[in-house]
């Protein structure tokens, strides 16, 4: 601890601090500068790159690489790069989105489970019987059954997609919930608590202004978890037939498709694949700085 | 301990008869439809004969208890049949599948070898791959060992099984010719060029299910290892002459695998679930296998089955590590 420095300095807030940490995590940087690519080229590539995904031009069916379509073209002549642009758009919504759920759902289960004693029991006891579901068969069980009835009344893709982040978001909220918990715990036998509580402070204010910012950290290191682990899952599904349809393409929905056509193009494989495990990696390492630069422990030495 | 055990036991069987609840109620709550796959000639009023016939007029919660009788009472019966010991009526309704109308039992018993070897195999060398990886990665912590060990543990837990083995296929396979891409079932082993055709065939799914599972326990065993090694009673182990090696490999090693076996024993499950992918990728015809196709034909008894299978296996599993944790650590008291 260098405490002459911090006592000069001006009032430094907790985030400058955690930056600062986080910025020597050569990995998590590494990772950060990834991911920001990756997204801004998702974002912003379908509008740059000039073939649209969904062309089809036969006589350029199974091509390797070439100049004018730098990841090959798929057998009916579309171009992988743009798909797999386009591909990325939809993973990384998937991937937000499911994690935004999941991550309400887990903060709110274990905010309560901890700060209401009363109903701890009972919102634990879910935890774990969620958390003794198999869940990768009944996620395969839940959306081969309800797909047609949420595409018949949202549409065909925008009811695959509300379906898929849903299912993601309510199986994947459990170790949110109980770290959350584990920290209100820790909380609530703090002073300032107790100083709040004897001014009156209802529970609802309590809640949102002392206890939800002091376990900001445990949370924001899930959400980064959550994205990967939401993006593998979403991948998975839809290469086993089960996620996106084929004319809405995501990575896994790609790699699945290419797989069929391995032995003539066996590079179209790579792409998707790559990309997939490539942001996955990113976001993990992201995962890694940042939960060393939320920990005060850590931080500072 | 055998107090905490027995208590536990009974706890698990109202867990186990909840989950098997949620599951039948999730199936049951799908507009899913066995007869969704048959011709289009058969006219409507035999089609709801057919599906009166397996069952589907009745109440859900009706045929949630009969499933709940076959399961529990009828298999087990029909189990000790098979060994010679007749009790009540030898024609028990057995759980059937809708797809190939033969008990469910049955189906599973005859895909069980291929994954119990493909997913049993990986798991075994994957904790013996990540066990030396994580002792010598944290007695030389921070070495170029220990850093090629995160990264690569960082690379087996971010990489999905589904491209790791969609990779090996194309480099393996298809460029260079070396493992068959397809599992072979009906392979008999009698001889040694069988044995080498079998070993051959295994070898990727068995990598690439090893690696996934070798990151993560690799990591935990660094990291017990290396919240030993600090402790007081290492550096009295050294004070008083012991080599190196003893001391690491058994003082700290026993102390440090206590943690380490708990998280192998919650993994096994959760191997079983992740085995679905790398055998639709090798085309294994294992447990996995049968549940996709039991999903996309509408088969509820299979997919009933086979997920309360899974679902058991976690709390069975839950409940091991849990006295294993006991029987191991000392200072652990259940009671």
């Amino acid at each position: 601890m260098t405490e002459t420095s911090m006592d000069i300095q001006p009032q430094r807030s907790q985030w400058l601090d955690v930056w600062d940490q986080f910025k020597t995590h050569r990995g998590a940087v590494i990772g950060m500068l990834f991911f920001i690519t990756v997204c801004l080229l998702v974002l912003l590539g379908p509008h740059l790159w000039p073939i649209d995904p969904h062309t089809i031009d036969i006589r350029a069916k199974n091509q390797g690489p070439t100049l004018a379509h730098p990841m090959g073209t798929d057998q009916l002549g579309r171009d992988t790069f743009a798909q797999v642009l386009a591909g990325g758009q939809v993973s990384l919504a998937v991937g937000v989105v499911a994690m935004l759920i999941s991550l309400f759902l887990g903060s709110l289960i274990g905010v309560l489970a901890g700060y209401f004693r009363r109903i701890d029991g009972l919102l634990m006891r879910l935890t774990d019987l969620f958390l003794a579901l198999p869940l990768l068969p009944l996620l395969l069980v839940i959306i081969m059954l309800f797909r047609d009835t949420l595409r018949a009344s949202f549409g065909p893709n925008a009811g695959i997609f509300i379906l898929i982040v849903f299912v993601i978001g309510i199986t994947s909220w459990m170790q949110t919930a109980r770290i959350v918990r584990g920290d209100v715990l820790a909380l609530k036998e703090q002073e300032f608590v107790l100083a709040a509580r004897s001014i009156g402070t209802p529970p609802h204010r309590m809640i949102l202004r002392h206890v939800l910012p002091n376990v900001l950290s445990p949370i924001m290191v899930s959400a980064t978890l959550g994205i990967a682990n939401a993006i593998i899952t979403e991948s998975a599904l839809s290469f086993l037939g089960l996620g996106f349809p084929s004319d809405f393409p995501t990575w896994g929905r790609l790699l699945f498709d290419s797989t069929n056509f391995m032995t003539l193009n066996p590079e179209r494989v790579i792409w998707p694949g790559l990309a997939i495990s490539l942001t996955v990696l990113s976001v993990n390492y992201m995962g890694d700085g940042l939960r060393d630069a939320l920990d005060p422990r850590i931080r500072g030495r | 301990m055998l107090n905490f055990t027995i208590r536990r036991l009974l706890f698990t069987i109202p867990t186990l008869l909840f989950i098997s609840f949620v599951i039948f109620f999730i199936l049951d709550a799908a507009p899913s439809d066995p007869t969704g796959n048959l011709p289009l000639t058969i006219p409507p009023d035999v089609r709801e004969k057919i599906r009166e016939s397996l069952g589907l007029d009745q109440p859900m919660i009706i045929r949630y208890l009969l499933w709940c009788k076959q399961f529990f009472v009828n298999e087990p019966l029909n189990l000790l049949a098979q060994w010679g010991i007749n009790i009540g009526d030898p024609d028990r309704l057995r759980v059937i599948s809708f797809q190939t109308r033969s008990p469910v039992v049955d189906l599973i018993a005859q895909r069980m070898p291929q994954t119990l070897w493909v997913v049993g195999m990986s798991y075994v060398v994957g904790v013996l791959i990540a066990l030396p990886i994580g002792i010598i990665s944290a007695v030389k912590q921070y070495s170029w060992f220990d850093q090629m060990g995160t990264f690569i543990s960082m690379i087996g837990f971010s990489v999905p099984t589904f491209f790791t083995g969609v990779l090996m296929i194309v480099i393996f396979s298809v460029w260079l010719g070396w493992f068959p891409s397809i599992y072979d079932t009906t392979l008999v082993v009698d001889s040694w060029r069988t044995l080498g055709l079998q070993i051959r065939q295994m070898a990727m799914p068995v990598f690439v299910l090893a690696l996934f599972n070798a990151a993560q326990i690799s990591r935990f065993m660094r990291a017990s290892m290396l919240d030993n090694l600090n402790q007081d009673y290492v550096r009295t182990a050294r004070a008083k002459g012991l080599r190196e090696r003893t001391v690491l490999l058994v003082h700290v090693l026993r102390n440090s695998l206590i943690p380490v076996i708990t998280v192998i024993a919650l993994g096994v499950p959760q191997v079983f679930g992740g085995a679905i992918i790398t055998e639709q990728v090798f085309k294994v015809n294992g447990l996995g296998q049968l549940l996709i196709i039991a999903i996309q034909g509408g088969d509820i008894p299979t997919v009933q089955t086979l997920t309360f299978i899974f679902a058991v296996l976690i709390v069975l599993f839950n409940l091991i590590a849990d006295i294993l944790y006991g029987i191991l650590d000392p200072r652990i008291r259940y009671d």
